[in-house]
C-alpha cells in the first residue's frame, strides 16, 4: 500500500509537467491546426535556459523559471512569425514537415552549442526528502509540482478570464467568424504559438534539474505530449491536464508493477487502447468546426 | 516519354558501380537505396491513401529483426518452462519471412487504426513504433537488447546449377538493392494504375463519394497498409544483411522522419517522387560532410527541407513536371510559376 502511495506522489509530480506540455501542444493544434514538432525542442530549450541562468550566470534558481518562460515565449513567437505565418493556408502536412525541419535544425543547433554531454543543475533545495508517513518526496519535486500547478492555473485564467483568451476561444471555434468580429487572427495565432512554446519551455526548465539536460531530451517529451493530447482530445485543455496525469499514473504503475524497462511503453499502450475504444479522446467535447 | 525517362534513369543507376570506385560513396548509395525502398512503401500509404504513418520504421525494423533472427537462430524461454529453439536458416528465407511478418503487422495496425484517421492514425503508428522499439530493447534474450545482433550473415542468392552466390562486396549489394527497389517500384506502379489504385485515390479525394460507388474503405486501406508494410519489411531485411548489425536504434523516430522527408520533398502521390527526394536527402549528408561540422550538416538538412517546402510545396517531381508541361505549351516561364502556384492551392 505504501508503495502504491509513493507511486501516486510521483505521478502527481510527473503529471504536472506532462500537463504543461500537453496544454501547450493542444492549444497550438486546436487553434492553429499545426502539428507542432518543435514542441520537444522548446522543452529542451527551457531546460538549457535553466542551466545557463543557474550554472553559467550564477543567478538565482527561482529567477531562472520566469526567464525560461519568457525565452520560450520569444522563441515561439519567432518560429511562428518566420515559418508559420508565410504558410498560412497551406495544408497540415506542409506545416508539419516545416516544423520537423525546424526541429532537426534547432536540435542540432543545441548539440552544436552545448555539446552532447549531459548537464545537471544545482538546486537550492535540501538533499533530505520530506517524509510523510510511509512516503517521501524531495523538496525539488514538490517545488516542480507547485510551479506546474501555478502555471496551469495561470493558463486556465488567461484563456477563460481575459479578452485575449476570449479571442483565442473564438478563433478555435471558427476563425473566419472570429476574424469578421474584429479579432486579429494573425496576432492570435502568434500569441497561441508563443504561449504554447513558453509552457513547453517551462516544463523543460522544471524537469531539467530533476533529471539531466541533453540535446535530445525533448524527443521523448514531444511524443508523450502527443500522447497526452490524444488522450484528452485534440484542442481540449482540461482533457490535456487530465491526460497528463493519466499518462504519468500509467507510467508509474507500469514501471512499478510490470518492468521499469517498459515504463515508456505504458503510455503508448494506453494511447492505442484509447484510440481503439474511444477514438475522440476520453473527454470529447464538440469537435472543431470549419 | 515517361517510359524512356524511367529506362534511362535505371540505366544510369545501374552504371554507377562501373565508374564509381569510392567505397564510401558506394556505401552511402546502398543505404540511401534501402531507405528509398522504405520511402516508396511509405508513399503508397501517404501519397495514394492520404494516411500519414509516422511509425513506418516499425515495419522496416521488424523486417530487419525477423530476417536477422531467422538467419542467426535463437533459443528463448517461453512461459510454462518450454524453450523455443531455432537453428539458423539461409538469409534468403529470412528475407521472405521479413516480408511476411512485416505484412502481417501492417494488417493488424491497419485493422486497428483505420477505425481512426488523420492525426489519430499518426499517433497510433508512432505509438506502435515506440512499443516495438521498447520490446526490442527489453527482450534481451531474443534481441540482445542494446548489445545488438551482430555477425548477421550476408544474403546468399541460390543459383540453380552454380550453387550459391554470397553477396559480400559493395557492388553486389548495390545491384541487389537496385533490383529490389526496381521490383518495389514496378509493383507500386502496377498497383496504383489498377482498379485498386483508383479505389485508393478515390477514397483519398472524396471518401463519401467513394463509399457511395461501392468502395470498401477498410478493406482498401488495410490492403494498402499490408503491401506498404511488406515492402518496408523487405527494405529492413536488406538493411540487416548489408549492415550486418542491428540494434533497437533502428526504430528511432528520426528514421521515420527521414522517410517522410524523402516522400514529401520528392512529391507524395508521385511514383518517382520518393526516389528523387530519397536520393537528394540520402546523399545530402554525404555532400555536406567535407564542408561542415556534423551538427552543422543537420542544421543545413533541416534548412533545406524547410526551403523545399516553401519553394515547391507539392514536392519536387510534381512541381517540376507541371512547370515543364506548361512551358511546352508555350506559356511564359513567369506565368507557369504563377499557374503552378495557383493550381497547387486549388483543391483537386
Amino acid at each position: 500500500m505504501s508503495e502504491f502511495l509513493q507511486h501516486l506522489i510521483n505521478m502527481l509530480v510527473l503529471g504536472g509537467t506532462y500537463a504543461l506540455l500537453g496544454i501547450g501542444l493542444t492549444l497550438i493544434f486546436g487553434i492553429m491546426n499545426v502539428v507542432n514538432f518543435t514542441h520537444g525542442v522548446l522543452y529542451t530549450f527551457g531546460a538549457y535556459i535553466m542551466f545557463i541562468v543557474v550554472q553559467q550566470l550564477g543567478l538565482n534558481f527561482f529567477l531562472a523559471l520566469p526567464v525560461a518562460v519568457l525565452a520560450g515565449w520569444l522563441l515561439g513567437a519567432a518560429i511562428e512569425l518566420t515559418l508559420l505565418r508565410p504558410l498560412r493556408g497551406s495544408d497540415i502536412d506542409t506545416t508539419m514537415l516545416v516544423m520537423i525541419g525546424a526541429w532537426i535544425a534547432m536540435q542540432s543547433g543545441a548539440l552544436w552549442i552545448w555539446g552532447g554531454v549531459a548537464k545537471s543543475v544545482a538546486t537550492p533545495f535540501p538533499e533530505a526528502p520530506l517524509v510523510l508517513g510511509p512516503v517521501s518526496v524531495s523538496w525539488l519535486r514538490l517545488f516542480v509540482l507547485a510551479a506546474a500547478a501555478m502555471l496551469i492555473l495561470v493558463t486556465y485564467l488567461l484563456i477563460n478570464r481575459t479578452s485575449l483568451g476570449r479571442a483565442m476561444r473564438a478563433t478555435f471555434q471558427d476563425h473566419d467568424t472570429a476574424s469578421l468580429m474584429g479579432v486579429n487572427v494573425d496576432m492570435i495565432y502568434t500569441s497561441t504559438f508563443a504561449i504554447g512554446s513558453s509552457l513547453a519551455a517551462a516544463a523543460g526548465a522544471l524537469l531539467g534539474p530533476v533529471y539531466v539536460i541533453f540535446p535530445q531530451m525533448g524527443d521523448l517529451a514531444a511524443v508523450k505530449a502527443f500522447a497526452i493530447v490524444i488522450l484528452g482530445g485534440l484542442g481540449n485543455i482540461t482533457g490535456a491536464v487530465i491526460g497528463g496525469f493519466i499518462l504519468a499514473l500509467a507510467e508509474e504503475l507500469g514501471a512499478g508493477y510490470v518492468s521499469s524497462g517498459y515504463r515508456d511503453a505504458m503510455g503508448f499502450l494506453i494511447i492505442i487502447a484509447v484510440l481503439i475504444f474511444r477514438p475522440t479522446g476520453l473527454f470529447a467535447r464538440a469537435e472543431r468546426v470549419g | 516519354m515517361r517510359a524512356i525517362i524511367t529506362i534511362l534513369a535505371v540505366a544510369a543507376l545501374a552504371s554507377v558501380p562501373l565508374w564509381l570506385r569510392d567505397p564510401y560513396l558506394l556505401n552511402a548509395l546502398i543505404t540511401t537505396g534501402i531507405f528509398v525502398i522504405g520511402a516508396m512503401s511509405l508513399n503508397l500509404l501517404l501519397g495514394f491513401t492520404g494516411q500519414l504513418s509516422l511509425g513506418h520504421i516499425a515495419f522496416f525494423g521488424i523486417g530487419a529483426y525477423v530476417s536477422a533472427l531467422t538467419s542467426l537462430g535463437f533459443d528463448i524461454g517461453l512461459p510454462g518452462g518450454f524453450r523455443l529453439v531455432h537453428a539458423p536458416w539461409p538469409p534468403i528465407i529470412g528475407l521472405m519471412l521479413a516480408i511476411l511478418v512485416a505484412g502481417l503487422c501492417g494488417y493488424f495496425v491497419g485493422l486497428l487504426s483505420f477505425r481512426v484517421r488523420g492525426a489519430y492514425f499518426v499517433i497510433v503508428t508512432i505509438s506502435f513504433a515506440e512499443v516495438v522499439r521498447l520490446v526490442a530493447l527489453n527482450w534481451v534474450e531474443l534481441t540482445q537488447g542494446p548489445l545488438a545482433l551482430t555477425n548477421i550473415p550476408s544474403i546468399a542468392l541460390p543459383l540453380p546449377g552454380f550453387g550459391e552466390l554470397t553477396l559480400r562486396t559493395k557492388m553486389q549489394n548495390y545491384y541487389l538493392v537496385l533490383a529490389v527497389a526496381l521490383i518495389a517500384y514496378l509493383l507500386i506502379a502496377r498497383l496504383v494504375h489498377s482498379h485498386f489504385g483508383r479505389a485508393m485515390r478515390g477514397l483519398m479525394e472524396n471518401e463519401t463519394l467513394a463509399v457511395s460507388v461501392g468502395i470498401d474503405v477498410t478493406r482498401t486501406l488495410t490492403i494498402a497498409a499490408v503491401i506498404s508494410a511488406a515492402i518496408a519489411g523487405a527494405a529492413g531485411s536488406l538493411y540487416a544483411h548489408y549492415i550486418r548489425i542491428i540494434d533497437p536504434e533502428v526504430f528511432a523516430f528520426i528514421n521515420t522522419v527521414t522517410m517522410v522527408i524523402m516522400v514529401i520533398s520528392g512529391g507524395k502521390g508521385s511514383l518517382a517522387g520518393p526516389v528523387v527526394g530519397g536520393l537528394i536527402f540520402g546523399l545530402l549528408p554525404v555532400a555536406l560532410r567535407p564542408v561542415m561540422a556534423p551538427e552543422a550538416q543537420w542544421i543545413a538538412y533541416g534548412g533545406v527541407l524547410i526551403a523545399i517546402l516553401f519553394v515547391l510545396p507539392r514536392g519536387i517531381v510534381p512541381s517540376l513536371a507541371q512547370r515543364f508541361s506548361r512551358r511546352r505549351s508555350k506559356a511564359t516561364a513567369l506565368a507557369s510559376v504563377t499557374l503552378a502556384e495557383t493550381a497547387a492551392k486549388e483543391p483537386a
